[in-house]
């Protein structure tokens, strides 16, 4: 089968935050960069990221420290973040931010003109004991959208060639197992391409999509782990999903942290400021894990708001019309289009929704991916060829929870550290592999099963069914029996995935062929989270179960590793060397 | 409740046709996408654009009966009156003034060329602070109002300025993004841009009819940010 192919210096799958900024570095370079996104680059993901990048740019507090910002991810990763890679992102993290400002992100401003800081969950000064740091640099609450918009500009500018309303299918990958490009589809036109590469950079965002309620965009599917793990590889944390304190009751359409941030609380049904019993130091703004917990548990005791007890409610009306006009301008908008109230008068009813994947492929903090063949002694070794930065990526810089914040820096971090890379290995000689007839073959293996199809179910109702089980067996607490169960069900919608069908097989604009894609890959990152929270036999950061209610690290002080051609679940180390500060060695975690 | 939506296939139609859809919505206030949504379960052919369904991505923006807005925005009960009720048909069509590609999903690449066109980015070529560079909080706010567009193309597609011109007029959103630009205090290229929107065609082909304004779904204002470009033009050439 002839196939026609592209050839690029690199190429970035995704056109999120992390994969402009990486396709930006490499373009300033002068090397031919292509940018291949499901959807026009600024209907990517991150424009939805409202309350701000975290970074220690010492604006609010000339003597914030990028130090203090590592102690704060370390802990709120629950000691399973990569101190290496965090120690990078903080201290790296100012350059960064700095570069965006200058590149034209229009940040808010202090009164001495430099870009405006708010309190985030999680924060502190000194190590933890200083109090409440504001280290969050915003855009009003319309960050990601400010950032997102910048960057697509500024590849504008410099020559990145666009490959808009393009899908990645598969990864192409020599007989050697060096990746060498992918094989994607026009959606427009329905021609298929391979996109042949020296460097593929996988940026392809997170997978909320698996839960029936969740913060995230409908295209957030997880195309990039599902390519990884079809092809293979193994993926690290997967049973770590965040779930959001303030997604919109109903909706899940997300509140920022940042309303938090400003001075909003939440109550219960007796109008009870509850986080205090929960966190007595940090309130609010303790580790979204821990608030999310704090509200479920309030929901599960009765004091839960509304007819059906459900959710509790974002107070904000005692910050004043000025400041949530001015500051959460895009909150009272959304409050009102989907809840109908008004944030000036009436507070919003909220319920945890899923947010973030913080797991992902295991990478460098050069974006390289790792193989991880089951055992965790020795050197990494890396699958030539291929990189992933952004949430599709496992850094690991979040561990068992993200910290608000630290998802754009994260982006912005390592798309650049990889666009680094990549641009250095280019210039030493980086190979291309050569793929033969068949390796392509293999890449367009899923597009011709679902041509075939005839009978079957519908993609619909699989996803729907996929969806609900992963909500209800895999939630905010976790519970083994539950999860047995919900491993049985996913194993099943797997055999009846394999047998769905696809009515629609035209060229032109077929938005049904692209859903049946992307529900390959929803059960593909579905199934790892499943089997890695079965696994988990603890509680941390984000992974609560009511039979292993504790933390143990004696066991578990370590990734998770999922490897796909077994479904076995292996561990590899954390990080605790960082280069320049001391270990911060685990503690218990209370705010 | 009765829905009428645009359809066109390239490969088996000839020309576009309205199909109706009947669909119960058990009387609940849902937004035109989830409508939408609930349609393409039953016929996976249908085809729109949508991502973020909170109104920040820009993907899907519409006409819907009879004037553009953004799908997963618009309530029924904001559709038009009588709508939510069942009286009147919901009316869903492609954005106007574009070449339709499938369905719903138009070819936005002339709007997005012309947006490329107001050098859409910061120009300053100083060399820049170890820090951020300073900008006052009355500098900032006079890019409110303009840096929030989220490039749906509503405004452009209900300008009849654009429908006539649409290679040689920029557009409302396209100006929208040229004063964003001219109006930072951080940006050094103001007699660049000026020089390449005077012409007769550019920007001058405004009307004022304001359908970019009535229709934005983020409440901006191109016809103020185009009569801002107008005064710095003329002013240049007195």
């Amino acid at each position: 089968m002839s196939i026609r192919t592209v050839t690029f210096d690199a190429i970035v799958v995704g056109g999120g935050g992390a994969g402009m900024r990486a396709s930006l570095q490499m373009a300033q370079s002068g090397f031919r960069t292509a940018l291949i996104s499901k959807v026009f680059p600024t209907r990517s993901h991150t424009v939805s990221a409202q309350g701000g990048i975290t970074c220690a740019i010492a604006s609010a507090d000339p003597q914030d420290d990028w130090r203090w910002h590592m102690y704060d991810t370390v802990k709120g990763s629950d000691y399973i973040g990569d101190q290496e890679a965090i120690e990078y992102m903080c201290s790296v993290g100012p350059e960064t931010v700095y570069e965006l400002e200058h590149m034209g992100l229009p940040f808010s401003r202090f009164e001495n003109g430099r870009i405006y800081q708010r309190p985030f969950g999680g924060q502190s000064k000194n190590f933890g004991e200083g109090g409440q740091a504001a280290r969050t640099c915003a855009a009003a609450d319309r960050t990601g959208h400010a950032l997102l918009h910048t960057l697509y500009q500024q590849n504008l500018k410099n020559g990145t060639q666009f490959y808009s309303e393009w899908y990645a299918v598969d990864l192409v990958r020599a007989g050697d197992g060096k990746v060498a490009g992918v094989i994607a589809l026009s959606i427009e036109t329905g021609e298929v391409v391979f996109f042949k590469s020296r460097a593929t950079v996988f940026a392809t965002g997170g997978a909320g999509r698996i839960y029936s309620s969740t913060t995230n965009a409908l295209i957030n599917t997880g195309d990039g782990v599902g390519m990884a793990l079809r092809a293979g590889m193994p993926a690290q944390d997967m049973e770590m999903w965040q779930f959001h304190p303030t997604g919109i009751a109903g909706f899940g359409v997300l509140v920022t942290e940042g309303c938090r941030g400003e001075g909003g609380y939440l109550v219960n049904k007796d109008g009870e400021r509850f986080m205090e019993r929960y966190a007595p130091n940090a309130k609010d703004l303790a580790g979204r894990d821990v608030v999310a917990r704090s509200m479920m548990m309030e929901i599960l005791d009765g004091r839960g708001c509304g007819p059906n007890g459900d959710h509790v409610m974002l107070k904000l009306d005692h910050l004043g019309e000025e400041v949530l006009h001015s500051r959460l301008p895009g909150i009272c908008e959304l409050a009102q289009t989907f809840a109908r109230v008004d944030p000036v008068r009436e507070p919003i009813p909220v319920v945890p929704t899923c947010h973030y994947m913080m797991g992902g492929l295991a990478t460098n903090v050069d974006g390289r991916a790792i193989r991880l063949s089951g055992g965790h002694e020795g050197e990494d070794q890396f699958i030539d060829g291929l990189f992933a930065v952004g949430e599709a990526a496992c850094v690991s810089v979040h561990g068992a929870n993200r910290l608000g914040g630290n998802s754009l820096l994260d982006l912005v971090v390592f798309g650049r550290a990889a666009g680094l890379y990549i641009e250095e290995a280019l210039r030493q000689g980086m190979e291309q592999a050569e793929p033969s007839a068949d390796d392509l073959d293999q890449a367009m293996s899923r597009l011709r099963r679902w041509d075939a199809s005839e009978k079957g179910e519908s993609v619909a109702d699989l996803r729907r069914e996929l969806q609900e089980t992963m909500q209800n067996h895999f939630g905010v607490f976790r519970k083994g029996d539950l999860m047995a169960e919900g491993v049985n069900k996913l194993a099943d919608l797997r055999e009846r995935i394999a047998s769905a069908r696809l009515d629609d097989k035209s060229q032109a604009f077929n938005t049904a062929r692209i859903e049946a894609l992307e529900l390959d890959n929803l059960l593909e990152v579905a199934e790892a989270t499943a089997l890695a929270a079965q696994g988990r036999t603890e509680s941390r950061g984000a992974h609560s179960r009511y039979d292993y209610p504790d933390r143990d690290d004696e066991n578990w002080l370590c990734h998770s590793v999922y490897d796909p051609k077994s479904g076995k679940l292996g561990k590899r180390q954390v990080n605790f060397a960082p280069r320049t500060v001391e270990t911060f060695q685990p503690k218990v975690r209370t705010y | 409740m009765k829905v009428s939506v645009y359809r066109y296939n390239p490969e088996t139609d000839r020309e576009p046709w309205m199909e109706d859809f009947e669909v119960d919505t058990g009387g609940r206030d849902l937004m035109v996408l989830d409508v939408l949504a609930m349609i393409k379960e039953r016929d996976p052919g249908l085809a729109y654009r949508r991502s973020c369904r909170e109104g920040v991505c820009g993907s899907d923006g519409m006409n819907i009966n009879g004037r553009n807005a953004l799908a997963c925005v618009t309530p029924l009960s904001e559709a038009a009156p009588g709508v939510l009720e069942g009286r009147k048909p919901l009316v869903i069509r492609p954005l106007p003034g574009l070449p339709v590609i499938r369905d719903l999903a138009v070819d936005m690449g002339i709007f997005y060329e012309q947006y490329e066109k107001v050098q859409p980015y910061l120009i300053n070529d100083e060399p820049a602070p170890a820090i951020e560079r300073l900008q006052s909080p009355e500098e900032r706010a006079k890019l409110d109002g303009l840096y929030e567009c989220i490039l749906c193309a509503c405004c452009t597609t209900s300008c009849p300025s654009f429908w006539w011109n649409p290679e040689r007029f920029l557009g409302p959103a396209a100006l929208l993004q040229s004063w964003r630009f001219l109006a930072d205090s951080r940006d050094r290229a103001t007699e660049e841009r000026l020089d390449q929107l005077d012409d007769p065609f550019s920007l001058f082909r405004c009307r004022g009819i304001m359908n970019c304004v009535s229709v934005c779904p983020k409440g901006l204002n191109p016809t103020r940010a185009i009569g801002h470009i107008r005064s710095k033009l003329l002013e240049r050439a007195v």
